[in-house]
C-alpha cells in the first residue's frame, strides 16, 4: 500500500465509525423532543420517563460523535493538505458555517438539557431538546453541501494563477441539485435509524415476562419507533430514487458501477438482485435479474437506455485523456466493481428489511397483543442495525464509487493526499485510529446496552422552579 | 481594512476564546487528583467534573470553529499547520477523545475501578492538549522550517527547541491557575478555600513563565501591539492575583481571563502579518494575502459571521447564567443520575 491507499484507508475507517453515531444522534434528537413535548402537552408520566430513558441513551451516543467529529475537522489539513489547499477556497466555508452554526447550537443546548432540569422552566427545556435536534440538521445541511460539490462541483472556476479551484457562486453549492436530492435521502435515512432504534428497545422490554404495568409504556415506544421507521423508509424510498436520477445525469459511471453493467443497454436494462461471477464483475455466472428495472432506476423509464462502463471509460479517456489517467491511478477511470455492486444492494437490502420489520411490529403489536415467538428476540437484535448499516453503505457506495476522483472530474483522489505526510505517520495515525475506536466500541456498547436493559427510570415529580430548595441535590449531575 | 486582515482578526478571536474558555476546564481537568484527594476525594471531584459540566462541549466548539474558519479564510494555513503538526495532533485528538469521554462516562458505572480509569483519561485529556497547544502556537508564532512549495520539512522533534517547550510549561500553567481560579468562583466550602491558596501560588508560577515567554517573542519578532498586548496580559493576571488575595473571586476570574486572553492576543499581534513564518526563508512565509481565500469566499465569511457570532455569544452567555449558582459537597447527589452498576456485581 503507497500513502495514498493508507490515507484513503484511514479517512473510510474513522468517517464510518463516525458515521455509526451521526444517524442516531439526528434520529433520537426529534423524537426525544417529541416524548418531551408529549409529556408536556398531556402531562402522561409515561412520557416524561421515555423522554429521561431515551435521552439518556442519546447521551451516551452523541459523546462519541461528538468526539469522533472532531478528528473530521482535522483530517482533511492532517492527512489531505492538497486538497485542502486546492479546494479550501469553496470547501472551508460549509465546514466553518456548519461549526458555527450548528456545533454551537447542538453543545450548548444539549448542556442546558442534560444540565437544566431543575434549572428552567419546563417548556424551555423541551425547546433546548428541539433546538439541538435543529442543530443536526443544519450541521448535515452544510456537511452535505460540502460533500455534494466533491460529487458535482458546481459555482467555482479554476484559476490557473492561484492553481486552485475559486469559489464564484456560493448560493449555487448550496443549492446544487445533488445537495437537493441527498439531504432529504440522508435525513429521511437518520431518522429510519432512530425510528428503528426506539422501536427495538421498546420491543425488547415489552416481550420481558415481567414488563408488568410498563407494557402500555413500552408499547407506545415500539409503536412510535416503527412508525417513524416506516415514515422515513417511504422518505428514503423515493429520495433515493430522486438521487439516483441525478446520479445517472450528473455521474453516470457510478450507477453504471452500481449495476457493474460493463455495455450499454439500449432499454430495459435489467436489475440483478444477486449475481456470481468473476471477482472485478465482468463476467457473471449465475445472477437473478429483474427486467427493465435499472433502465426505470436510472431515468424513470422501464426503456429507458443505461450507458455501460466501457463506454463511460471510453468517454472519460476522451474528456479527460487517457495516459495521464494511466499514470496517476492504476485503474483508470472505472472504480471497484465489486465493491460499488455490492454495497448499493446491501444498502437497499438491509433498508428494506429495516421497513418490512417495522411492518411487522405495527402488526403484531395492533390492540394489545405482545409478540411471543422467539424468531422476535433475533429480530429484536438486528433492527436497529439495519437501517444503520443501509446508512454506512450508501456512503461507501457514494464514495467509492466517485472513485478515481476526489473532486468529481476536477481532482483525483491521488492528487490530494497531503505530500510532507509520511507513509510512516499515517500508518501510526492509522493504528492509534483504529485501536482506539477499537476499545471505544465496547465501552459504548456495554454502556447502552446497560441502559437500555436497566430500562426507563420511574416517574419522579419535577422540580418546581419557584419553590426550590438551594441546598438541595441537583436533579442532575455528574 | 482589508478582509484578509479582518480574518485575521477573528482567527486570532477564535483561538483565544478557545484558550480562555477551555483554559479552565483543562484547569479543572488537570487539578482533579490535586483537589480531589482525601477521605471525601470522589464527591470534590464530582463537585468540580460538575463546575464544567454543562459548558465544556461549548467551549471545545471554539476549537471546530477556529479550525473550520482557518480552513475557509486561509487554507494553505490550514493545510501547512494541520499536515505539518500531524503527529502533535495526532496526540492532542487522543487526548480530546479520551478526555471529553471521561466526562460523560465516569459517572455511568457505578465502580471504582471504571472511574480510576476515566479519571487518569481526565488527567492526562486536559494535562497532554494543554502543553501541546503551548508548544504548536510557540513553533507557529517563532517560525518553522516551510519550503517554496509551503510544505513544513521538520519533524516532531524540531518542535521541541527550549522556546516550544516554554510555551507548552506556560500554558499548563496559566491553564492551571485559570482553572483553580474557576474551582474557587464555582465551589462552596473547603474545596473553595483550598482552590484560592493553591490558585495564588500557581498563579505566580505562572507570571513568572508568562513573562519569559513573552519577551521572548517579543525581542525575537514583536510589535509595539504585542508588546502592548504582553503589559495588558502580566497587568490582568497580577490584578487577577491580587483580587484573589482578597478573596474576590469573580474579579480573579475576570483577570485569569482577560489574562490569557492577551497573552494569546501577543502571539497573534507578534505573528501579524505572517500566519507561518519560514525559518528556512524569508520569502517562503505564509502571509495573510498568500494563504488566504478569495474576496468573495471572504465577504461571505464575514457576513455569516456578523450576524451569527452575536448570537452564539448570546446563547453561551444566557448558559453560563444559568448554571451561575456554586455547588457544594452537599448538592452533589448519591449517586450519579441513572447510573448502572459494574457488570460484575449484576445480579
Amino acid at each position: 500500500m503507497d500513502a495514498v491507499d493508507i490515507a484513503r484507508w484511514q479517512f473510510a475507517i474513522v468517517t464510518v465509525y463516525h458515521y455509526f453515531f451521526v444517524p442516531v444522534t439526528i434520529g433520537l434528537s426529534v423524537i426525544v423532543a417529541g416524548f418531551e413535548t408529549t409529556w408536556l402537552r398531556h402531562r402522561n408520566p409515561e412520557m416524561l420517563r421515555l423522554t429521561k430513558f431515551f435521552g439518556k441513551l442519546f447521551t451516551i451516543n452523541f459523546a462519541l460523535g461528538l468526539v469522533t467529529g472532531i478528528v473530521q475537522e482535522f483530517q482533511f489539513g492532517m492527512n489531505w493538505s492538497d486538497y485542502s489547499r486546492f479546494v479550501g477556497d469553496i470547501f472551508g466555508a460549509p465546514l466553518a458555517i456548519e461549526a458555527l452554526l450548528a456545533f454551537f447550537l447542538e453543545s450548548t443546548f444539549l448542556g442546558l438539557w442534560i444540565f437544566g432540569w431543575d434549572k428552567i422552566p419546563p417548556k424551555l427545556h423541551a425547546a433546548c431538546m428541539w433546538l439541538v435536534a435543529v442543530g443536526t440538521l443544519l450541521s448535515a445541511y452544510f456537511i452535505l453541501a460540502a460533500n455534494s460539490w466533491m460529487q458535482h462541483p458546481v459555482g467555482f472556476k479554476y484559476n490557473p494563477t492561484t492553481g486552485r479551484a475559486e469559489l464564484t457562486d456560493f448560493l449555487a453549492v448550496l443549492t446544487n441539485k445533488v445537495q437537493l436530492v441527498t439531504f432529504p435521502h440522508t435525513m429521511t435515512s437518520a431518522y429510519m435509524v432512530g425510528g428503528a432504534f426506539v422501536m427495538a428497545v421498546g420491543l425488547w422490554h415489552l416481550r420481558k415476562p415481567d414488563v408488568g404495568k410498563n407494557a402500555t409504556m413500552y408499547r407506545k415506544a415500539t409503536r412510535i419507533g416503527a412508525w417513524v421507521t416506516l415514515v422515513s423508509a417511504l422518505g428514503v424510498m423515493v429520495s433515493g430514487d430522486l438521487q439516483g436520477k441525478v446520479m445517472t445525469e450528473v455521474q453516470p459511471m457510478k450507477m453504471a458501477a452500481a449495476e457493474a453493467l460493463y455495455n450499454s443497454e439500449g432499454s430495459n436494462a435489467p436489475f440483478s438482485l444477486l449475481t456470481i461471477g468473476s471477482l472485478d464483475g465482468s463476467q457473471e455466472k449465475f445472477a437473478v435479474k429483474v427486467p427493465g428495472l435499472l433502465s426505470f432506476l436510472a431515468t424513470g423509464r422501464f426503456d429507458g437506455s443505461v450507458e455501460g462502463i466501457n463506454e463511460i471509460r471510453a468517454a472519460y479517456e476522451k474528456q479527460y485523456g487517457a495516459t495521464a489517467s494511466a499514470r496517476v491511478f492504476s485503474q483508470g477511470y472505472t472504480p471497484t466493481i465489486p465493491l460499488t455492486y455490492w454495497s448499493f444492494r446491501i444498502m437497499i437490502g438491509l433498508g428494506v428489511a429495516g421497513a418490512l420489520i417495522a411492518i411487522a411490529v405495527l402488526w403484531s403489536t395492533r390492540r394489545d397483543r405482545i409478540p411471543h415467538h422467539r424468531l422476535w428476540f433475533w429480530t429484536v437484535l438486528a433492527t436497529p442495525l439495519l437501517p444503520l448499516f443501509a446508512n454506512s453503505f450508501g456512503w461507501i457506495f457514494t464514495e467509492a464509487g466517485r472513485q478515481p476522483w476526489l473532486v468529481f472530474g476536477v481532482m483525483t483522489t491521488s492528487h490530494g493526499v497531503s505530500p510532507n505526510v509520511s507513509g510512516g505517520e499515517v500508518w501510526t495515525s492509522l493504528i492509534v485510529f483504529t485501536l482506539l475506536y477499537g476499545v471505544l466500541a465496547v465501552i459504548e456498547m456495554k454502556l447502552l446496552l446497560g441502559f437500555i436493559a436497566a430500562g426507563a427510570p420511574d416517574f419522579e415529580e419535577p422540580v418546581d422552579l419557584a419553590d426550590q430548595d438551594e441546598n438541595a441535590p441537583l436533579v442532575f449531575a455528574y | 481594512m482589508e478582509l484578509t486582515t479582518v480574518w485575521f482578526i477573528l482567527i486570532g478571536v477564535l483561538w483565544t476564546g478557545y484558550f480562555v474558555l477551555e483554559g479552565f476546564d483543562f484547569g479543572v481537568g488537570m487539578l482533579m487528583p490535586v483537589l480531589g484527594r482525601g477521605e471525601q476525594g470522589e464527591v470534590r471531584k464530582r463537585v468540580m467534573l460538575n463546575t464544567i459540566g454543562p459548558v465544556w462541549d461549548g467551549n471545545e466548539v471554539w476549537l471546530l470553529t477556529a479550525g473550520g474558519a482557518t480552513f475557509a479564510a486561509f487554507p494553505h494555513w490550514y493545510a501547512t499547520m494541520f499536515s505539518g503538526l500531524y503527529l502533535p495532533l495526532l496526540i492532542i485528538l487522543v487526548a480530546l477523545i479520551v478526555r471529553a469521554l471521561g466526562f460523560d462516562y465516569r459517572g455511568k458505572v457505578d465502580d471504582p475501578t471504571w472511574r480510576k480509569r476515566w479519571d487518569l483519561a481526565i488527567f492526562c485529556g486536559s494535562a497532554v492538549p494543554a502543553l501541546l497547544w503551548g508548544v504548536a502556537l510557540t513553533n507557529v508564532v517563532m517560525g518553522l522550517p516551510i519550503d517554496a512549495t509551503k510544505e513544513y520539512t521538520g519533524n516532531l522533534f524540531t518542535l521541541l527547541h527550549p522556546v516550544g517547550l516554554l510555551g507548552g510549561l506556560t500554558t499548563v500553567a496559566l491553564f492551571l491557575t485559570h482553572g483553580a481560579v474557576f474551582i474557587a468562583l464555582k465551589t462552596e466550602g473547603d474545596i473553595r478555600h483550598e482552590a484560592r491558596t493553591l490558585s495564588l501560588r500557581l498563579g505566580a508560577a505562572a507570571a513568572v513563565l508568562a513573562v519569559i515567554l513573552l519577551v521572548t517573542i517579543n525581542v525575537s519578532t514583536g510589535s509595539i501591539a504585542s508588546w502592548i498586548a504582553s503589559v495588558v496580559a502580566a497587568v490582568a493576571l497580577l490584578f487577577g492575583l491580587f483580587a484573589m488575595s482578597h478573596d474576590r473571586e469573580g474579579w480573579a476570574f475576570v483577570g485569569t481571563f482577560l489574562a490569557i486572553g492577551a497573552a494569546v492576543a501577543t502571539l497573534f499581534l507578534a505573528l501579524f502579518p505572517d500566519v507561518m513564518p519560514s525559518t528556512t526563508n524569508a520569502a517562503y512565509s505564509l502571509t495573510t494575502t498568500n494563504a488566504s481565500s478569495t474576496a468573495y469566499t471572504l465577504t461571505i465569511m464575514t457576513w455569516v459571521a456578523a450576524v451569527f457570532t452575536p448570537i452564539v455569544l448570546a446563547y453561551t452567555s444566557w448558559t453560563y447564567w444559568t448554571f451561575r449558582r456554586r455547588i457544594g459537597t452537599h448538592h452533589i447527589p448519591a449517586t450519579s443520575a441513572g447510573t448502572i452498576r459494574a457488570s460484575s456485581e449484576r445480579p
